[in-house]
C-alpha cells in the first residue's frame, strides 16, 4: 500500500508535534519552577549589565543589552528542549549557571569599558559568542544523549580522547604557551585550551572504567596495618593517571590542571571502592609529586613562595612573584563588606583580572556579599550534583555524577582558594565566571549532563514500576 | 557507595567553608591593613575621588578640595595658607600626609569607622562618596595676632585655653604655601618639597610640637619652683646662698646669673626673688637641694616624656635620666640648660596647669568632626590630663608670677589694667651661637583667658645681645592682648 509509505515522513512529523504537544500540555512541576528561577536569573543578569554600563560609563548602551538578550533567548529556548526531554531534570542547575554565566559577562564587559576595548576586541562581545556556543551545544548534549549509559560503552574512547586532549598542546605548531603555561593550541587565531574538555573525557572513563573494575579494586588486596591495600596489578590505572598529571605539571608548568585530574580521579576511585588506601596512596603520591615539583621546579617554588609571604619586597617584585595576588587582595580589600558598586571599583588594576582574577574583580565591586553569594551558587549546584549521586540507581550515573560535580568543586576550590590564599596560586579558569570559551563550553556540558543526569534519576523508580 | 558519597560532601562543604572563611578574613579583618599598605593605589585613587572633607576655623573653610578635570576629581586648594600651613600640613598624591591632612585622614576621606553606615547608605543610593569635615578649635583673630607679632622672626606661637585645653594659635615660622605641594604632579610636587626642605630654617616642620626641641633656658625655673613648693620640701620664702658667681661641683664651669652680679641685695636669695628676678644660682642650689628625681617627677607630672596627639604628634619634651650624681649637669639643668629640650607646645602646657589651678587640660587642635550633612560625627570634649599641681601651689606660682611681670624680669609684657603671670627665658644653645628667647606665662591673672608660649630662634636676630624679655615677651603680648580685647 502505498498511501502510508508516502505519507509516512508528514505522520512522523505529525506524531512528533503531537507527542511534543502533550508534552508541553501535561504539567512540570520541575520545569515550571526552573522557569520562574530562569527569569529571575536573567533579571540579575540584566540589572548587573545595566549596573555596569551606569557605573562604568554613565549611560545605557542598548547595543550590547540587544546582544545579551540574544542569549537570554537561548536559554530560554534551553529550558523549552529540556521540557521536551528531561522533563524531571533538576530545575536549578539551569538557572544557577545563567547567573554565573551573566554575571561573568558583565565583568568581562566592565573590564573592557575599562580597558577600551569594544566589538570584537572586547572579552564582553567574545565571551557572550563563546556562551552561545556553549548554550547551543549543551542544547544538542540534552538532545542526542538521552540516556546517559550509552556513555558507559564509550569510556574507552572517552580515555582516549582524553588523554589526547590533555597532551594536545604539547605538540608542535598548533600548540601553544600563553602567560608561562603551555596548555593552549592554536589555529590561526583561534585559540581553545583542550584540556578542559578532556576533564569531561576523563570523568566519564573514569565512571565506566571504575564501574567494571571496581571489585577487583575493592575485594582483593593484601592487608596492612589496619588498612587492606590493593595488588600490584590493580596499581596500574593510578599510576598511569598519576603519571599523566605529572606530565601536564612538568611539561605545561600548569599546576591547577594537573591537580584538578588527579583530584577528580582519587575521589571517583575512593567513591567506587570504598576505600580509604586508595586516598592514602594517592595522597602520598601527590605529596611526593608536590615536594618534588617544589624542589625541582622553579615555577612551583615561586609560587609557593609567593603564596607563603606574599607582602615581601622580593616575592612582591620578582618576576612570576606575588605582584597579581596581592593587587587582587588590595581589590578584595577595597570592596570589602558590600562592595563599591558594579562599574565603580579598579578591577581593571589586576592583571588578568577577566579570566583568572575575576574572583577579586567581582570581590571588589560586590563586595564580600557578593563572593559569599557566588559561593554560595556553586555550593548549590555542587549539592544538585551530588543529590544525583545520593539518588541514583545506576552506579555508573551515581560515579558520573558525583565526577562532574566534584570536578567542579575542585576547581572553584583551586581558583578561589588561590587567589584568597588558601592554597598557592594555580591558573584555572572560574566556572561559569572567567573570559574562556573552552572553559565555558567544557562546563555547559557538565551542566547538560547533570540536567540529563538528574531527569533520569526522577523517572527511574517509576519506569521500574510502569516497566518491569 | 552513600557512606564514600557523605565523606566526600563533607570534603567538599569544608572546601566551601575555607573559601567563606578566607575571603571574609580578607574582606572584613584585614581591610585596614591591606587598604593602608603602600602599594595599594586604589586608596590613593580613592582618596582624590571622594570629595575630601575640610578644616574649618569658625566654620570658614581654610582647606577643602574643588571639583577639577583630571582623573583626580578633586583638587585641594588652601585658603590663607601661610597662616595655617603648619596646621594643615597639605594633601598630597604618594607621600604621607603631614598636619591634620595625615592626622584627621581616615574622617577627611570618609573611611572612618563612624562613617561606615553613611558611606552604606551612598553606596546603595549610587551617591558619590564624601568625607567629613573637621572644625579646628583655633580662633583666626589670635591665630592672625601671633602670626602678626611674630614677624619674620624664626619661631614659633601657641596660644591655650587653661580651663578646655583648646590650642586657639600655634604658629611656626618660617611657613610654606600648602598649594604648592597639593598639586597632581610628582615633578611639580618635588620640585617645591625639595626647595622646602632645602631651605636651613626647614619651614616644613612644625616647632610648636615637633623639630629639634629647644634649650628651655629661664622659663624652665617656673617647673623648678612648682615642684620645690609642691613637694612641700621649700616655700618661695625658702633662701638660698646669693654669691655672683658659682664654680660647678667637680668642674672647672663657672655660672653667673644674667645680671651678672648677685640676685637681688642680701647674703641669701629667696626662690621668690630667684623667680622673679630670674636668677641661676639660687636656682642651681635649689636644683641641688631637690634632686634630680623630684624634678623628673614634677616633669614629667606636666607631661615630659608623653606622646601626646593633639591629635597632631607632639615630640615628647625631655628631661635627662642620667643626672642623680652629676650635680654639675643637675645644676645646670635647673636652669634649663643641659641636656632638658621642651616644645613650644609644653611649656604653654606648664603655664596653662598653673592658671587652671593645678590641673592640666589636654591639649587639643579639634573641636568637631561634621559630616557632609552638617551633623556632629564626633565631638571632642575638654579632657583632663592630669594634676600636676595642688591648687594651692598654683595660687602661690600665679602670684610669683605676676610679680615677675608687674615687677621683674619679664616687664615688657604688661598689659595696663590686667594682671599678667609670665616668665621669660633665654637659653644658651653653646659657645658664640645665638640664644633662644623664651616667654610663657598667661591672663588675667585672677581669671586666666589664655596661656601662650613663645620662642624665638637664632636670638631673634640679635644673636648674644638679644632677650626673652625684649623679643619674646612683646609678641606674647599681643597674643594676649588679642584674645582680652575680644
Amino acid at each position: 500500500m502505498p498511501a502510508p509509505r508516502s505519507n509516512s515522513p508528514a505522520a512522523a512529523l505529525d506524531t512528533l508535534t503531537s507527542s511534543i504537544r502533550i508534552k508541553l500540555r501535561v504539567p512540570a512541576r520541575q520545569r515550571n519552577v526552573e522557569l520562574v528561577l530562569l527569569v529571575f536569573a536573567l533579571l540579575i543578569d540584566a540589572g548587573a549589565i545595566i549596573l555596569v554600563q551606569l557605573g562604568a560609563s554613565g549611560a545605557i548602551d542598548t547595543g550590547f543589552l540587544m546582544l545579551t538578550s540574544g542569549l537570554a533567548l537561548l536559554t530560554l529556548i534551553m529550558h523549552v528542549v529540556l521540557r521536551i526531554v528531561a522533563r524531571d531534570a533538576d530545575p536549578l542547575i539551569l538557572p544557577i549557571v545563567t547567573v554565573l554565566n551573566g554575571l561573568g559577562i558583565a565583568m568581562i564587559y566592565r573590564l573592557d569599558i575599562a580597558n577600551e576595548d569594544s566589538g570584537w576586541d572586547g572579552g564582553g562581545v567574545r565571551q557572550m559568542v563563546w556562551t552561545g556556543l556553549a548554550i547551543a551545544i549543551a542544547i544538542v548534549v540534552v538532545l542526542v544523549i538521552r540516556n546517559h549509559r550509552v556513555l558507559q560503552r564509550y569510556r574507552y574512547v572517552a580515555m582516549f580522547s582524553g588523554i589526547v586532549l590533555l597532551l594536545l598542546p604539547m605538540l608542535p605548531i598548533i600548540g601553544t604557551t600563553i602567560n608561562g603555561a603551555r596548555l593552549w593550541i592554536q589555529v590561526g587565531s583561534f585559540t581553545f585550551q583542550p584540556g578542559e574538555l578532556g576533564k569531561i573525557a576523563l570523568a566519564i572513563f573514569f565512571a565506566g572504567y571504575l564501574v567494571s573494575a571496581r571489585d577487583s579494586l575493592s575485594m582483593v588486596g593484601r592487608k596492612f596495618l589496619w588498612m587492606t591495600f590493593p595488588r600490584a596489578r590493580d596499581l596500574g590505572p593510578i599510576l598511569v593517571v598519576f603519571a599523566a598529571s605529572m606530565a601536564v605539571l612538568i611539561f605545561q608548568k600548569d599546576l591547577g590542571t594537573s591537580l584538578l585530574y588527579f583530584g577528580l580521579f582519587l575521589v571517583m576511585l575512593y567513591v567506587a571502592t570504598g576505600r580509604a588506601s586508595w586516598i592514602v596512596l594517592g595522597l602520598s603520591l601527590f605529596l611526593i609529586g608536590a615536594v618534588a615539583a617544589y624542589s625541582q621546579l622553579s615555577y612551583v617554588t615561586g609560587r609557593v613562595h609567593a603564596w607563603l609571604n606574599p607582602f615581601a619586597t622580593e616575592n612582591y617584585e620578582g618576576m612570576g612573584g606575588s605582584y597579581q595576588l596581592v593587587t587582587g587582595l588590595f581589590g578584595f580589600a577595597h570592596g570589602g563588606l558590600v562592595g563599591t558598586g558594579l562599574g565603580q571599583g579598579r578591577p581593571d588594576l589586576i592583571p588578568l583580572a577577566e579570566s583568572d582574577y575575576i574572583i577579586p574583580a567581582l570581590g571588589e565591586e560586590l563586595g564580600l556579599i557578593g563572593i559569599f553569594a557566588i559561593l554560595g551558587l556553586y555550593l548549590l549546584f555542587v549539592s544538585r550534583g551530588f543529590r544525583i549521586a545520593f539518588a541514583g540507581q545506576d552506579d555508573f550515573g551515581r560515579l558520573l555524577g558525583v565526577g562532574l560535580s566534584f570536578v567542579i568543586a575542585l576547581q572553584v576550590f583551586i581558583v578561589i582558594g588561590g587567589v584568597t590564599r588558601v592554597i598557592p596560586l594555580t591558573g584555572l579558569t572560574t566556572p561559569f565566571l572567567a573570559a574562556g570559551g573552552s572553559s565555558l563550553v567544557a562546563n555547559w556540558i557538565i551542566a547538560a549532563l547533570l540536567l540529563r543526569l538528574s531527569d533520569t534519576v526522577r523517572n527511574e523508580p517509576t519506569r521500574a514500576v510502569i516497566e518491569p | 557507595m552513600n557512606k564514600e558519597l557523605r565523606r566526600v560532601s563533607t570534603v567538599v562543604l569544608l572546601m566551601f567553608v575555607a573559601l567563606f572563611a578566607s575571603s571574609s578574613i580578607i574582606q572584613v579583618f584585614a581591610v585596614d591593613e591591606l587598604n593602608a599598605d603602600g602599594r595599594n593605589v586604589r586608596t590613593l585613587y580613592d582618596s582624590y575621588s571622594a570629595e575630601r572633607g575640610a578644616l574649618l576655623v569658625d566654620g570658614v573653610p581654610i582647606a577643602e578640595s574643588i571639583p577639577v578635570d583630571d582623573q583626580y576629581k578633586f583638587q585641594r586648594v588652601y585658603s590663607n595658607p601661610l597662616l595655617y600651613a603648619n596646621v594643615t600640613g597639605y594633601f598630597t598624591l604618594n607621600q604621607a600626609n603631614p598636619g591634620l591632612e595625615g592626622a584627621m585622614n581616615d574622617y577627611l576621606s570618609g573611611t572612618s569607622d563612624e562613617q561606615f553606615l553613611d558611606n552604606l547608605t551612598n553606596t546603595v543610593t549610587g551617591q558619590n562618596p564624601k568625607g567629613a569635615s573637621v572644625e579646628l578649635t583655633l580662633d583666626p583673630v589670635v591665630q592672625q595676632a601671633a602670626f602678626d607679632a611674630l614677624g619674620d622672626q624664626v619661631g614659633s606661637v601657641v596660644a591655650i585655653r587653661p580651663d578646655t585645653g583648646e590650642v586657639i594659635a600655634m604658629v611656626s615660622k618660617p611657613t610654606f604655601d600648602p598649594n604648592a605641594l597639593a598639586v597632581h604632579d610628582s615633578d611639580q610636587f618635588y620640585a617645591a618639597y625639595n626647595g622646602l626642605t632645602a631651605d636651613a630654617n626647614s619651614p616644613l616642620t612644625n616647632r610648636a610640637i615637633s623639630g629639634d626641641l629647644y634649650h628651655p633656658g629661664s622659663v624652665f625655673k617656673v617647673i623648678m619652683a612648682s615642684a620645690a613648693i609642691d613637694s612641700g620640701q621649700f616655700t618661695a620664702d625658702s633662701s638660698f646662698p646669693n654669691p655672683a658667681s658659682l664654680t660647678l661641683p667637680n668642674s672647672s664651669s663657672v655660672i653667673s646669673n644674667s645680671s651678672g652680679g648677685p640676685c637681688g641685695s642680701g647674703s641669701e636669695a629667696s626662690i621668690a626673688t630667684a623667680l622673679r628676678l630670674s636668677c641661676n644660682i639660687p636656682m642651681a642650689e635649689l636644683g641641688q637641694a631637690l634632686g634630680a628625681d623630684t624634678i623628673a617627677d614634677y616633669a614629667a607630672r606636666f607631661g615630659f616624656g608623653d606622646d601626646l596627639e593633639i591629635p597632631l604628634n607632639v615630640t615628647p619634651s625631655t628631661y635627662p635620666d642620667d643626672i642623680d650624681n652629676d650635680v654639675a649637669r643637675l645644676m645646670l639643668s635647673s636652669f634649663g640648660q643641659d641636656d632638658v629640650r621642651i616644645t613650644p607646645l609644653q611649656i604653654a602646657m606648664v603655664s596653662a596647669a598653673i592658671a587652671n589651678g593645678g590641673e592640666l587640660m589636654k591639649p587639643n587642635l579639634v573641636e568637631s568632626v561634621l559630616a557632609p550633612d552638617l551633623s556632629e560625627i564626633v565631638s571632642f570634649q575638654p579632657e583632663v590630663y592630669g594634676t600636676p599641681i595642688s591648687a594651692d601651689t598654683a595660687t602661690k606660682m600665679t602670684q610669683l608670677m605676676t610679680d615677675g611681670v608687674s615687677n621683674g624680669a619679664a616687664s615688657n609684657a604688661r598689659i595696663s589694667g590686667v594682671e599678667v603671670a609670665g616668665k621669660t627665658g633665654t637659653a644658651e644653645n653653646g659657645v658664640g651661637d645665638p640664644y633662644t628667647l623664651w616667654f610663657t606665662g598667661f591672663a588675667p591673672a585672677d581669671d586666666p583667658q589664655v596661656a601662650v608660649a613663645v620662642v624665638v630662634e637664632n636670638g631673634g636676630g640679635l644673636g648674644q645681645t638679644g632677650f626673652g624679655n625684649s623679643v619674646a615677651a612683646p609678641i606674647a603680648k599681643k597674643v594676649l592682648e588679642a584674645v582680652l580685647n575680644k
